[in-house]
């Protein structure tokens, strides 16, 4: 293992997945870091949701691997909150009549960059994915998402969609979408959209006219924006959870 | 109540308001009326704190306080409930949630204790009941697939909850059918007639005054009062225009 671990090398820039990657991070991280894949396999038939919430002080990095089987089925929830170098990567395989859903949020200030990273493999006819992420950044904190999606030959009926938005609160903060789609069959339905805007003034001022606090006014305009990528988690209180984490992370931001 | 003192305010770089004096005391409800173009709709974003609009002369006292040093938020608080002539859509937050933030928000300010949520939903009830409104609305978005007259009677559900000292209304009347402009004429009778509230009701019709009975009536014209008077000024304004009133 030590001896494999020592060929790893960093990956680069030139990799389109680590395009906006924070580069001394993974430097600090390291190349063995970079070995470790968490692999769940879902069995034909089976369903599972996992509930995440990452990020600290020092740069973290999460690859999961799915493999998922006949009609299976996996959702993933993820707070990515860092306040350094947070990268989570999702490479998922769906077969025949499988479904992925996968729900992010990325949210923090400071000079942070945080970002989602998925391929989404259509290997056999059928399957569905759907993933919605959401960006809201500060200072001059960065949110990507960069997101593949392949379609096999034969993937025929494949329904895939992404949706990216981005809020940024201040001038200097940032968001980079990427949406890369590889499609080989011809009977297919791939969407995704990305959109980066600001605050709602408008509704801000609403609220404010009614007695909010600029500070509670900003808070439930970020609540329901990120909302949406929660929206498909039916457990309320692990939802509850993951938008707290958000939220929290959000104190301290410009008003 | 509120004494507006040659009271002078831009849009951009240009004059809209320029040297309004009105004085609202306590317990009237006094109509604006005017033209298109006068600075109504100026007036009540200028009062709320809208940002955008900038006052350049003059002041403004509410209740004993200087309006322009409080923040939007803290004149609500303060008693201050600003009618939207535009109410504004806010996808993904409840009127519930919005409502219960806001009240609470207020009462806090004011050293009271928060309402909870079994408590607000009851008031919340009443009110809606007031405006002749489904409670099932009030658990929606805010404002969002309203139409234009739900919208205006969601704006004085959200006044009978707040239950504000002062009222600045802009031009609640717009878009409302003859049905709902009873509604809502009665929900501003019920909520803000009293001896110790006042309300400044900006409107373009007298249908509204049928209903609610203005104490008296001012013409703004010109980013200025031109003319103040009783009811009977509004019934002279819609037989005879503007400009022979003005004349």
């Amino acid at each position: 293992m030590m001896a494999e671990a020592a060929t790893l090398t960093l990956p680069s820039r030139r990799d389109e997945a680590w395009r906006y990657a924070d580069m001394d991070a993974v430097a600090r991280l390291g190349a063995a870091a970079l070995d470790q894949w968490q692999v769940i396999n879902v069995a034909a038939g089976e369903s599972v949701t996992r509930c995440m919430i990452v990020g600290s002080d020092a740069p973290e990095l999460h690859r999961i691997r799915v493999t998922l089987g006949e009609g299976a089925r996996a959702a993933f929830f993820v707070t990515n909150r860092g306040g350094d170098y947070t990268r989570v990567e999702l490479e998922v395989r769906l077969a025949k009549g499988a479904h992925f859903e996968f729900g992010g949020v990325t949210i923090g200030g400071g000079t942070a960059t945080r970002e989602f990273v998925t391929q989404v493999i259509h290997a056999e006819p059928e399957a569905t994915s759907n993933q919605t992420v959401r960006a809201v950044h500060w200072g001059t904190g960065t949110g990507n998402f960069l997101g593949e999606i392949k379609v096999a030959r034969h993937a025929q009926k494949t329904d895939a969609a992404q949706d990216f938005k981005a809020l940024l609160l201040e001038a200097g903060a940032g968001a980079n979408a990427v949406p890369q789609l590889e499609i080989f069959a011809d009977d297919v339905k791939c969407a995704h959209g990305a959109t980066v805007g600001e605050l709602d003034e408008a509704a801000r001022f609403y609220m404010m006219a009614r007695g909010v606090d600029p500070a509670t006014a900003q808070r439930l305009l970020v609540q329901a924006f990120i909302g949406d990528a929660f929206v498909s988690l039916d457990d309320e209180a692990e939802r509850e959870t993951l938008l707290d984490a958000a939220l929290s992370a959000l104190e301290g931001a410009r008003l | 109540m509120l004494t507006i003192t040659d009271l002078h305010a831009s849009v951009g770089d240009k004059p809209i308001l320029k040297g309004l004096t009105l004085d609202v005391p306590a317990g009237e409800i006094h109509a604006i009326m005017g033209p298109n173009g006068a600075g109504k709709s100026t007036l009540a974003n200028v009062l709320g704190g809208k940002p955008g609009y900038e006052v350049t002369g003059g002041s403004v006292m509410f209740r004993g306080q200087d309006l322009f040093a409080l923040e939007p938020h803290e004149r609500a608080a303060a008693g201050l409930f600003l009618g939207f002539q535009y109410p504004v859509e806010i996808p993904g937050v409840s009127n519930v949630q919005f409502l219960r933030e806001a009240l609470n928000a207020q009462r806090r300010s004011r050293d009271e204790a928060p309402l909870s949520g079994g408590e607000f939903l009851k008031l919340a009830k009443d009110k809606a009941g007031l405006l002749k409104m489904d409670m099932d609305m009030l658990k929606r978005q805010v404002n969002v697939g309203f139409s234009g007259g739900e919208k205006k009677r969601a704006e004085m559900v959200q006044m009978g909850i707040l239950d504000p000292a002062f009222a600045v209304l802009d031009e609640t009347d717009s878009g409302l059918d003859i049905d709902a402009l009873r509604i809502v004429g009665a929900g501003i009778n019920s909520i803000m007639r009293s001896p110790d509230k006042g309300v400044l009701l900006i409107t373009h019709y007298q249908r509204l005054l049928d209903v609610v009975r203005p104490d008296k009536v001012s013409i703004l014209a010109g980013g200025r009062i031109v003319e103040t008077g009783g009811p009977e000024l509004a019934l002279r304004l819609e037989a005879e225009g503007y400009d022979s009133v003005m004349a």
